[in-house]
């Protein structure tokens, strides 16, 4: 007797709409309390605001429905609620520059990129219909990864800004390839790590009680390292070098399952450390501002003022925060971009920035979920190494401006003004969905 | 690779955790420190933002904060600051506050426990908080005088009543104007203290309290004179005035002003040797007694001690373990003797109060902006180094310095003043310091004064505390006796 099992298992689009509400919500009430707070309060303009955030929750929602209807339901209200967080601050600050003389329009572009951003995420998920595809653009995409690198140095098109060489100019406008940069050299390293795995993960001497790899197979790992020093002395972006090789040694971690990698990885990257800090002067700056921030003679020099501002104006938000719109967050530099982290400690306290980083927890969360939860290699490597990207670069700005480690340059993901990450980080959205609309949709059939 | 994937979990997770920690760290522990930084311009913002109280003197607004529209909301503003400038500071957005606008902010910008009831009724009666008035124990007319016949000269005046230990007077010179500090463009700030603080003249430096501590010279023959008086000396003791003191232990000797005998025998009454300052008498004397006895009178009139009236007075200062040439040095006011202007004024009033020294304080209220008083301050006893009996002996003494010895020109007509004059050798050549300590009137004072003016002022090295000093005293204590009068 043959019987067909129809099994009911919850693709969560329902529950991921009452999330994208609770995001609109928090989107439409922070721009209100700026707007409020600076007195430009418009009803109406308030009212099409409120429109336009609901139909982009809605569109979001549609076209997963439409095309990745078994995609994690958490990742987009997560991403939505951060960049609305994110407009309503820089907005905010524009308000601040605006009171002070010198009016700046960080707002405007960012509302949009962000657009941008939510509809290049729809439309890769429309145009992308299995990830798999993307292992065989593995070289193509090392390529574009390291030529997406190299793009800064370039005579003509390169711009260098506040001493680091990592902007190109385009159509009037600076873009940063590193940030495009990341997605490639994720989706280069899964290919290239879920062929080589097994030789990679060969035994070779144990030292210390710790099997290490074979001296032959240290080549790729050499190979990325060099790239990340090369970065740091050609471009003088800490930032960027240390992601990528972070998150190089990440995913060689899941691929290898060996620790030995990430002692190696470590050493290499500490080696590197000491050595640009003995060298390099702009380097060893970063290094005194971090450890003697406050120190008198530190702050005098302007080298941890940005740190030391930033740092106050955390310390004057407290535990509650001054509220949206109370503070002056403007008195930091680049209150709005790498120091929006500090502008949004200051006026919505510790309980805001605690909601904002486990915001991020959870997106990296249901991204590494994704990960155990695909069945192919190059999935799960894939998945790991964009939610540890996102993690990675969140830990090395943030951990920058509270002083956890050296601050360094690298945008604040879906909150920082920058329309190169933002774009790049809603890619990444696009890509685990993907990702996770696949694997969640075999687990049903499995069931 | 589940379990990889699962393990850089756990790490993504701690990475977080120390971010979280880092905030609270950040936010609640060391927000304190990091919010009463001085460097921390958003906590200035936040008190220009509010209404800052007023200094007043003498029922006037000295400085008050007035409204202006940018983004500070008020501006200070200093309506006689030089004047006023070693009492009240400056409250400047790039330097932060000094003096009595450091001392005082709490209550100035509203925030102090005291004002609690005042800020709540503000915050429900939908009222913007206020900050409370400070008025202060100086007073104008007297302030003015005592900075008129300083002019243009290095020093300070110290004026107090000795019967509370009001600070009537405290005038420095050179002085500053602390509305170019208050300016809201940063860099007018920067290049006026910049400015101010490269003077050679450092105007910035409050020398009635604060600055290099000065040796007194003569007119800390008082504190051995008293040291003898508790010794059981009367003003009619014998005391032995060579023309010439050896010091032992080395060829250099001790003499008098200008070479002169202080007496046609060496031996002349204590009161005689204070009349007419005689060096070797209390060089002699001061051996005689010995260093323990006039440290500790010292000590007891305030040396060697940090205090504030609320702003901190440097402590003056007592050689340690001196050799007997030393001691002889010393009895003089000489060796590794210093004093603040303050301290000396202290010496005059303790005197002057049949012993009983007064703390001397500057605030005399705090009002909240709808009048009522929140504090007052009450007059409090410092110490009492002198016995009645022992003061009016010195006192009596001090009258003859006036009227007979080197204090003539502190005379006031139908008054009877008591003072000490100082010439203070400053060493290398540069001209002595010129000092007058004094109260007025002997009987029954109402002011105690001390007047150092640096390097002889106008006169050089022609000057004495009695020519140059004593003047500028007499004109302050005679304003206070008007004043007095009035009241």
């Amino acid at each position: 007797m043959a019987t067909v099992a129809t099994v009911r298992y919850q693709r969560g689009r329902g529950s991921e709409l009452m999330l994208l509400g609770i995001s609109a919500l928090i989107t439409v009430t922070a721009r209100g309390l700026v707007d409020y707070h600076a007195d430009v309060l418009v009803i109406s303009s308030m009212v099409w605001f409120t429109v336009g955030v609901v139909a982009v929750m809605l569109a979001l929602n549609l076209a997963l429905r439409r095309w990745a209807r078994d995609a994690d339901p958490v990742i987009v209200p997560a991403v939505a609620a951060l960049t609305g967080i994110g407009l309503a601050m820089i907005r905010r600050i524009d308000f601040a520059w605006a009171a002070r003389g010198e009016p700046t329009h960080f707002g405007q572009t960012q509302t949009m990129w962000a657009l941008i951003g939510a509809g290049l995420c729809v439309a890769i998920i429309f145009a992308l219909r299995d990830y798999r595809v993307l292992r065989r653009f593995t070289y193509t995409a090392g390529v574009l990864g390291l030529v997406a690198l190299i793009l800064p140095l370039m005579p003509v098109i390169g711009r260098e800004i506040n001493g680091a060489r990592i902007w190109i100019g385009l159509f009037g406008r600076s873009l940063q390839p590193a940030e495009f940069a990341k997605i490639a050299f994720v989706i280069f390293f899964a290919g290239y790590l879920q062929t080589n795995r097994d030789t990679l993960a060969l035994a070779g001497p144990k030292i210390l009680g710790i099997r290490f790899p074979r001296a032959r197979d240290m080549g790729p790992l050499i190979v990325v390292w060099l790239t990340a020093v090369a970065v740091q002395i050609f471009e003088r972006d800490l930032g960027t070098s240390l992601l990528l090789f972070g998150i190089f040694v990440g995913m060689l971690y899941v691929a290898t399952r060996r620790t030995s990698w990430v002692v190696l990885g470590v050493g290499l990257f500490l080696i590197g450390a000491v050595f640009a800090g003995t060298v390099f002067s702009h380097v060893r700056v970063r290094y005194v501002a971090w450890l003697h921030a406050l120190d008198p003679d530190v702050y005098e020099s302007g080298q941890s003022q940005q740190l030391v501002r930033g740092l106050f104006g955390m310390a004057s938000g407290g535990l509650f925060g001054t509220g949206l719109g109370e503070g002056r967050p403007d008195l930091v530099p680049y209150a709005y971009s790498d120091f929006i982290i500090a502008s949004l400690g200051e006026e919505l306290g510790l309980t805001g920035l605690l909601a904002i980083l486990m915001l991020y927890v959870i997106i990296v969360h249901r991204a590494m979920r994704t990960a155990i939860g695909v069945r192919d290699g190059f999935g799960k490597l894939l998945a790991a190494g964009l939610g540890f990207s996102i993690a990675l670069q969140t830990f090395i700005v943030v951990g920058g401006v509270m002083r956890v480690i050296p601050l360094t340059g690298l945008a604040t993901p879906f909150l920082a003004a920058g329309g190169s990450a933002m774009i790049a980080n809603w890619i990444i959205v696009a890509l685990l969905l993907r990702i996770s609309d696949q694997s969640r949709r075999a687990q049903a059939v499995l069931a | 690779m589940n379990e990889p994937v699962r393990r850089l979990s756990v790490v993504v997770l701690v990475m977080f955790l120390a971010l979280m920690v880092a905030a609270s760290w950040i936010q609640v522990v060391q927000a304190g420190s990091l919010n009463a930084d001085g460097r921390n311009v958003r906590t200035l913002y936040r008190e220009f933002g509010n209404f800052r109280g007023p200094f007043v003197v003498d029922g006037e607004r000295i400085v008050y904060s007035a409204p202006i529209d940018d983004p500070f909301n008020y501006q200070r503003t200093y309506t006689d600051g030089e004047l006023y400038a070693a009492a009240t500071g400056y409250y400047s957005i790039v330097f932060g506050r000094t003096a009595l606008e450091q001392t005082e902010n709490s209550l100035l910008a509203g925030s102090s426990d005291a004002l609690f009831w005042n800020r709540l009724r503000d915050l429900f009666g939908g009222k913007e908080q206020r900050g409370a008035s400070i008025e202060l124990t100086l007073r104008a007319e007297l302030q003015r005088v005592a900075a008129e016949e300083l002019g243009n000269q290095k020093g300070a005046v110290v004026a107090l009543d000795p019967r509370t230990g009001e600070i009537l007077a405290m005038v420095t010179s050179p002085t500053f104007d602390p509305a170019s500090l208050a300016s809201h463009d940063s860099s007018e700030v920067n290049d006026a203290y910049a400015e101010l603080d490269a003077d050679p003249e450092e105007p910035l430096v409050n020398r009635a309290i604060a600055g290099d501590t000065y040796p007194p010279g003569s007119t800390f023959k008082l504190i051995v004179a008293s040291a003898a008086l508790q010794a059981g000396y009367t003003p009619d003791s014998t005391v032995y005035a060579p023309d010439e003191f050896p010091l032992p232990g080395s060829s250099a000797t001790i003499e008098n002003y200008g070479g002169e005998s202080c007496g046609p025998t060496p031996q002349i009454s204590l009161e005689r040797a204070l009349t007419i300052s005689c060096n070797t008498a209390f060089a002699d004397l001061g051996v005689t007694l010995g260093w323990d006895v006039i440290r500790s009178e010292a000590e007891a009139f305030g040396w060697t001690d940090t205090f504030r009236v609320p702003l901190v007075v440097t402590p003056s200062r007592l050689p340690i373990d001196p050799d007997d040439a030393q001691v002889a040095m010393s009895s003089i006011g000489q060796f590794d003797v210093r004093a603040t202007p303050m301290q000396m004024a202290m010496v005059a009033a303790a005197i002057a109060n049949n012993g009983r020294l007064m703390s001397p304080y500057l605030v005399d209220t705090a009002r909240a902006s709808d009048l009522t008083i929140i504090q007052r301050s009450e007059p409090t006893l410092y110490g009492a180094p002198m016995t009645s009996a022992e003061a009016n002996q010195l006192t009596q003494m001090m009258v003859s310095v006036v009227e007979n010895g080197t204090g003539q020109a502190a005379q006031i007509r139908g008054v009877t003043v008591a003072g000490k004059t100082g010439t203070a050798e400053t060493g290398n050549g540069t001209a002595p310091h010129a000092w007058f300590v004094g109260f007025a009137p002997a009987d029954n004072p109402v002011v105690a004064v001390a007047v150092i003016v640096e390097n002889g002022g106008s006169l050089g090295s022609e000057a004495t505390g009695g020519r140059i000093a004593a003047p500028i005293a007499k004109s302050v204590m005679q304003k206070a006796l008007e004043l007095e009068a009035d009241s």
